[in-house]
């Protein structure tokens, strides 16, 4: 991916009226052969990418729908891809070449050789406050950085402290999907932190790779009575409820599933959208759009906590709910902590379901294509196998 | 000459026949045999209403004279019937404002200053002021509104006075102000059996706690029909509560029968047989169906909904309740009832744009289920159904998914959710009633909206239960897929089409009814000795 002002001003014109453009050449994205990129210091080793995930963030990007704010968080050109699971080429620290490993993106201060902040001190690394210095070009993650590689590559460089050994057992298409799942638990995590004793309303806005995999964490790790999901398609509804929703509907039907669920009073402006005087007490918009977030906060109980999860839109929130009904909105933006109880539940839970197809990197437009419309196709996660011949 | 109601059998020389289709009707060959209802001719209209009127109150049924029962100082209250009757609205002047003109003038000669003017909507919505004026005229109206005219208020704590519980156990709950005056003056409009009586006071004027005593399930599969009172566990019920109310109120009755001019010009020919059409009936008749086949929705649901019926009253009488309604039935039989010889494999019936819930609104999914497995089916009386156990009914109607979201609220919600989940009305009524009736927002847009009732779909959803219990199946033609398939029926592009899909369980060569409503026509299903004793189960 290579920096073109141009491309992404066009793409966010046109990418979503004709979203076929994006992989038709819109997109800043192209094939290369680049050489590989060399391990920056100690602590550092060559890996090869088994399966690497496209996530939305991605799409996303390449969609020119993210917001400008993370310009100064990237560097280019860079090689997209932070979902992976990966075959380490040389010895990391303790971790013998050889080894099957899943990569935490976030790039703090371990990996960029820096006395870690207090952020990470504190464990927090996906909130480092040196994502641009060290001996690292900036990137907030693996995948938008120029000197790390990224998945979707033959080869990318990590450090060891983002590496996590995954278990003999753990298929690729499930240890593929750990990085996401750790982002859902993450997300969960940072919910019910401190709703954990009242939120027993939960809505989730997106039932993509992100909406699903939270649902399978607040099973596994809330105490919600009730899972409302509003998904637009039919088989993520279907996927929603199989994952242990316990109500799934079309978006446009969420407020007022919302709204019978605990009795609210529901107005409807003459202009704009109906909103809630009470609701859930938690929500999650996993869908990475503004109308997703738009609807957690029309729904959300005065006081109650709304959780961004999927990537914020760059524009279009109507924020009055948030100010009007005093709600607590927090992101939850990467996966931290929640990689080791990821791999530690990931076999009781059916991850390998949700990896829906695998290209190889020479049909990049087709993998593209097919992530970009896997709602409607009924898809959940399609992922790249580098390895792979076109 | 008023010819009485008739039973015709289809034959090579009838023409095709109306049938109703929401906000616009199809003309339909029936197959040959096909037994075709039609209402008696309009009664003659009374010559003089207003004498009329005056007759009544001063010499009304077992009762003394009106103004015998005014004095000064006492609280007299007038309660009415709410626009969901008659069907369509009445041309101006409504007879329920003739008559309570009537009565006030006779409480004003006798000193009566404390009046209060209640429109008996139960759980339905509030009456707009519009309407008010429409149904009881501008002087009332001016002279009444707001502070002593409006609607009963069934979810007012302070506003409700329980009057005791019947030996059934079933308590009556009373809007407050009724059933504290010295009088109640009830004025209504019996636009079918089903109407009136004491069915008129415990409902109109009554509460939730009061209603789930006979608007529930068990009592709905043991009305048959609600439109033959002596065969209906819930006119059972009311009675028990009229009793009852006998003992804490005096009640003075003024009950009114309007003929079945239905339609007025330039469908007036929509009232009468299709034989008998003139070549202007006929030109009228391809004109309105262009009109409704081309106008927009808009324009169509507007003019539909702003026709006027130019009925004739054809009967007034007041007094004691039950002297009052005997004398109303037997003139609403005379209008309305037509015998027929046995029962039917295939009961086919057109719904109209209006049922009594959507007057000034729109005929959603529910309400057209209501008047179709409900009002029509239930148009009998004598105990046998139209249609034979197990058998067919076929509706036309285009059942779009559309709500009206200021009405019915709670529809939309129970469209979405709860017939999502089953359409079993006993279920229905177990896991989801008592959520929708104590919802403290639809509570809110019940009084101060103009939203029906929380569970009033229920109810709809209720007086279809005989229906969906005695038929086989029930086919929609012409209609939304989507929302019949909601309602949890199935849809067919013609009646060859319907009768097809019902050859599975009638048969190639079904015993065919066609209940030509409106004009409504109530039928008195005699055995056939010709036909298994057991064919009704």
């Amino acid at each position: 991916m290579y920096r073109s002002w141009p491309r992404y001003a066009a793409s966010t014109v046109l990418a979503r009226r004709a979203p076929g453009l994006v992989t038709a050449g819109l997109a800043p994205l192209r094939l290369v052969q680049r050489p590989a990129p060399r391990a920056p210091g100690p602590g550092w080793a060559r890996l090869r990418p088994r399966l690497a995930g496209i996530c939305g963030s991605d799409l996303a990007l390449l969609a020119g729908a993210t917001s400008t704010y993370f310009a100064g968080l990237v560097s280019f050109p860079f090689t997209p891809g932070h979902e992976i699971v990966a075959d380490l080429l040389d010895d990391a620290d303790d971790l013998p070449a050889g080894t099957r490993v899943v990569v935490d993106p976030a790039l703090a201060c371990a990996p960029r050789g820096l006395e870690p902040c207090p952020a990470c001190r504190g464990g927090a690394r996906q909130r480092c406050a040196h994502v641009v210095a060290g001996h690292l070009a900036p990137g907030l993650q693996t995948g938008y950085c120029t000197d790390t590689g990224g998945g979707w590559g033959a080869r990318l460089v990590a450090h060891r402290s983002q590496l996590h050994p995954v278990p003999d057992d753990l298929p690729d298409a499930a240890a593929v999907l750990i990085e996401p799942f750790a982002c859902a638990i993450h997300a969960v995590q940072s919910g019910v932190a401190a709703a954990a004793a009242s939120a027993r309303s939960v809505l989730v806005v997106g039932a993509g790779t992100l909406g699903l995999l939270t649902i399978l964490a607040l099973r596994l790790l809330g105490r919600a009575e009730h899972i409302l999901v509003a998904a637009r398609h039919p088989r993520q509804r279907e996927r929603a409820l199989a994952l242990g929703a316990s109500q799934v509907v079309e978006p446009a039907a969420a407020v007022a599933a919302v709204r019978r669920r605990v009795g609210a009073h529901r107005l409807d402006p003459e202009l704009g959208q109906p909103f809630l005087l009470d609701g859930v007490d938690l929500s999650f918009a996993c869908a990475g759009s503004a109308s997703s977030l738009d609807l957690a906060l029309r729904t959300t109980r005065a006081g109650g906590r709304v959780v961004l999860a999927g990537l914020p839109p760059g524009r279009g929130v109507d924020l009055a709910p948030l100010w009007f009904r005093e709600l607590e909105l927090i992101g939850a933006y990467a996966a931290a902590s929640g990689f080791a109880t990821a791999l530690d539940v990931a076999r009781r839970v059916p991850l390998a379901d949700l990896l829906s197809a695998v290209y190889p990197l020479g049909r990049w437009r087709e993998a593209l294509d097919h992530a970009l419309d896997a709602g409607r196709l009924g898809a959940v996660r399609v992922a790249f196998d580098p390895r792979a011949e076109a | 000459m008023h010819r009485p109601g008739l039973v015709l059998e289809v034959d090579e020389r009838t023409p095709p026949l109306v049938v109703h289709a929401g906000e616009g009707f199809l003309i339909e060959r029936f197959p040959l045999g096909t037994r075709v209802l039609y209402p008696p001719d309009p009664l003659p209209a009374l010559p003089d209403v207003d004498a009329a009127i005056q007759e009544a109150l001063l010499h009304p049924l077992e009762s003394g004279p009106l103004p015998a029962l005014l004095r000064p100082g006492m609280r007299l209250t007038i309660a009415f019937d709410d626009i969901s009757l008659p069907l369509p609205p009445m041309r101006p002047p409504d007879v329920r404002g003739r008559v309570i003109e009537h009565v006030l003038e006779l409480a004003a000669a006798a000193g009566v200053d404390d009046v209060r003017l209640i429109a008996a909507t139960s759980l339905h919505r509030r009456l707009s002021p519009a309407e008010l004026r429409e149904m009881l005229g501008e002087r009332v109206f001016r002279s009444f509104w707001p502070e002593a005219l409006g609607s009963h208020d069934a979810e007012d704590p302070c506003n409700l006075v329980c009057i005791g519980r019947t030996e059934c156990n079933e308590v009556l709950e009373l809007n407050r102000r009724a059933a504290e005056s010295d009088l109640l003056v009830y004025v209504n409009i019996n636009l079918v059996p089903m109407d009136g009586g004491h069915k008129s006071v415990p409902v109109g004027l009554s509460s939730y706690r009061s209603l789930r005593h006979h608007h529930n399930v068990p009592t709905l599969l043991r009305s048959r029909s609600y439109m033959d009172p002596p065969h209906s566990a819930l006119h059972q019920s009311t009675e028990r509560m009229g009793r009852l109310l006998a003992n804490a109120l005096r009640v003075f009755t003024i009950e009114t029968t309007l003929d079945n001019r239905t339609f007025p010009p330039p469908l007036e020919f929509l009232n009468t047989r299709e034989w008998e059409w003139s070549l202007r009936d006929q030109v009228a008749l391809v004109g309105a169906r262009q009109a409704a086949l081309r106008a927009p929705a808009a324009v169509r649901h507007r003019v539909f909904q702003n026709l006027r019926a130019p009925y004739g009253v054809t009967s007034v009488q007041a007094g004691a309740t039950d002297a009052v309604h005997a004398r109303t039935l037997a003139t609403l039989h005379r209008q309305q009832l037509v015998d027929v010889q046995g029962q039917a494999d295939v009961l086919v019936a057109g719904v109209p744009y209006l049922g009594p819930y959507n007057v000034n609104s729109i005929m959603n999914p529910i309400l057209v289920y209501c008047t179709g497995l409900g009002y029509l089916f239930n148009m009998y009386r004598g105990g046998q159904p139209l249609v034979r156990r197990g058998g067919t009914l076929i509706l036309f109607h285009p059942v779009p998914w559309a709500f009206d979201r200021v009405r019915h609220p709670s529809y939309i919600d129970f469209f979405d959710e709860v017939l999502a989940e089953t359409t079993n009305p006993a279920d229905i009524e177990a896991r989801f009633e008592e959520r929708y009736a104590t919802d403290d927002w639809y509570r809110h847009l019940y009084r101060t909206g103009y939203a029906y009732h929380g569970v009033h779909p229920f109810y709809m959803w209720y007086w279809g239960a005989h229906a969906r219990q005695h038929l086989g199946q029930v086919i929609f033609v012409g209609a939304d897929r989507r929302s019949v398939a909601r309602l949890g029926f199935r849809t067919a592009s013609t009646l060859g089409d319907a009768l097809e899909m019902a050859s599975d369980s009638v048969g190639r060569s079904p015993r065919i009814t066609y209940l030509h409503a409106p004009p409504l026509v109530l039928a008195n299903v005699r055995p056939d000795p010709d036909s298994d004793p057991e064919r009704d189960g």
